[in-house]
């Protein structure tokens, strides 16, 4: 039995270009473009008009910024400018296009399909449905976090209105099938729409939304470069898909979702659209470059290390990772210049661990060690360097300090003790 | 969420990190909480003639959870058993000004300090036997 100390918190040397504190957390949001910034300032002061004012200049210009960024939207995903209704982000997207279905189609049925592992904008807006008499079916992913088109075709009933696929993940970063889901779907019942929640996966990896057969796509502008507080759902009209309003008022939106335009966050929606669509190869690559160098970095120098989630089938910049018996908000604590997340208990209000990766089957315990890293545009090489650097000393101190690893470390079998739940 | 500066102060320099023989007999060990829960905590106390000389703790767990544990093994240095029997979580919480989320990490505390004084009874009551 060893007497350790623990050593204390070294000082990793800063190398030259890297700023503190280091944003790696892309998957919550982004900070805006300068490109989209540039873009957007007229539209405060010199062009703030009413895209809805038909009578003056001042909402001619407005409305004429809007059609233009619809139509970046648009592009982004293979659709079209007027199907393009705008909101406040994803969760009114996703609110908008569940409920908006489920009122609408409701003679038609009142059955639900979507995924453990979905938004919680999707999950909750569902459990209200299921309180007002929807049915909902739960499907449970594989251990890699895909699932399967045979399982969502295998749900669907006569009675199915819908189903919610989020594109990718937004803990473990997985990208669904979406083009092969949707075949499925419309092969089992052509009736049957289908949603994705793509908040995640637009402009990072290409999304057509014939080709994936989808009737309504969630997009939000925070998650790509652009400003927070505009989103957007996409609805198809060929053949026409309807929603029923949340929100009543001057029907706006073609009567989808009244409410005055956000002209210079609509404006910088685009911008980050279009920006997305002409660098998505190439960022793509980076981004894939850099997560990789951080998950060979990590695992060549500590053991004990599980990815969470499909790595073949992941965004480029997520790496969702589980450092075993080191639990995750103590992590964050040593990695006070680094701006990660965890799917430990402890950093939510609650005292459960993340519900996407007790879907993926991964233990309680394991839960609790998950740091999220999400890289993005801004991220550079030498942050992934000194990332690596901070990840290794804070999880080998940690480990110093943990019991379970010493227990590890003398060949205990940490499930053959009986532990006290508290 | 922010952290107390006496949280912080222990999470960078935990006092007492270690391990004593669990099988010695003048050492008692308390192992209390669950990996599934997100924080496992063991605490070890040496005694000699009814005093505790010396304290280790090693723990899985938030920040809390580490000063919490750090700052029970300074408290109970030089107690006598009874005395440090009677330490409640609401001193740990006080002395480091935990938030009400925090409050079980304290109680895992208190819990640790009286299963590692049980442990060394049993061992002593077993050894007279």
């Amino acid at each position: 039995m060893s007497t350790s100390t623990a050593p204390s918190i070294a000082q990793v040397p800063v190398p030259e270009g890297v700023h503190l504190p280091i944003f790696m957390d892309n998957h919550s949001t982004t900070p805006v473009d300068p490109r989209v910034l540039e873009t957007m300032l007229p539209f405060f002061t010199q062009h703030f008009g009413n895209a809805a004012s038909r009578n003056h200049v001042f909402g001619w210009t407005a409305e004429a910024a809007v059609e233009h960024a619809r139509g970046q939207i648009a592009a982004l995903i293979g659709g079209d400018a007027k199907e393009i209704v705008l909101t406040s982000g994803a969760t009114e997207a996703d609110n908008l296009a569940v409920k908006g279905v489920a009122s609408f189609y409701k003679k038609q049925g009142n059955h639900i399909i979507t995924g453990l592992t979905e938004h919680k904008a999707i999950l909750d807006t569902c459990k209200r449905l299921e309180r007002e008499g929807y049915e909902v079916t739960y499907l449970q992913p594989a251990k890699d976090g895909l699932y399967t088109p045979e399982q969502v075709a295998a749900a669907i009933r006569p009675t199915t209105i819908l189903v919610s696929i989020m594109f990718a993940n937004n803990e473990v970063g997985v990208v669904q099938p979406i083009e092969a889901i949707g075949a499925a779907i419309k092969a089992a019942n052509p009736k049957t729409l289908f949603h994705s929640d793509a908040v995640q996966g637009v402009g990072k990896v290409p999304l057509d939304v014939n080709k994936a057969k989808l009737d309504l796509v969630s997009m939000t502008a925070h998650k790509m470069y652009g400003p927070k507080g505009v989103g957007a759902l996409w609805v198809r009209r060929k053949p026409r898909v309807r929603v029923d309003p949340i929100l009543d008022g001057g029907g706006h939106e073609r009567g989808m979702r009244s409410g005055t335009l956000a002209v210079p966050l609509i404006v910088g929606f685009g911008k980050a659209c279009e920006i997305a669509q002409a660098d998505m190869a190439d960022e793509a690559i980076r981004l894939g470059g850099l997560r990789d160098r951080l998950y060979r970095g990590l695992t060549s120098r500590l053991t004990d290390t599980f990815v969470n989630g499909s790595m073949e089938h992941r965004l480029p910049g997520n790496l969702n990772i589980s450092f075993a018996f080191v639990e995750g908000e103590s992590l964050l604590m040593a990695l006070k210049d680094l701006a990660v997340s965890s799917g430990s208990a402890c950093t939510s209000a609650s005292l459960e661990p993340s519900y996407v990766l007790r879907a993926l089957g991964v233990g309680e315990e394991l839960a609790h060690t998950s740091i999220r890293f999400g890289i993005g545009r801004f991220n550079t090489e030498a942050e992934i360097d000194y990332t690596i650097e901070l990840v290794v000393r804070a999880v080998n101190r940690l480990r110093e300090l943990s019991p379970l690893w010493e227990m590890h470390q003398d060949g205990i079998d940490i499930a053959s003790i009986a532990w006290t739940p508290h | 969420m922010a952290y107390s500066e006496k949280v912080i102060e222990h999470y960078e320099n935990p006092r007492n990190v270690g391990s004593f023989g669990k099988d010695d007999d003048d050492v008692g060990t308390g192992l209390v909480g669950a990996p599934a829960c997100g924080d496992v905590m063991k605490l070890q106390i040496k005694v000699e003639g009814g005093v505790i000389t010396d304290a280790k703790f090693k723990t899985f767990g938030c920040g809390s959870a580490i000063a919490s544990s750090s700052l029970a093994t300074e408290m109970i240095k030089g107690m006598s058993l009874d005395q440090a029997a009677t330490i409640k979580n609401t001193d740990i919480v006080a002395e480091l000004n935990l938030p009400p989320v925090k409050i079980h990490c304290s109680v895992l505390a208190e819990d640790a300090i009286k299963a590692a004084i049980e442990d060394y009874k049993k061992k002593q009551a077993a050894r007279t036997a």
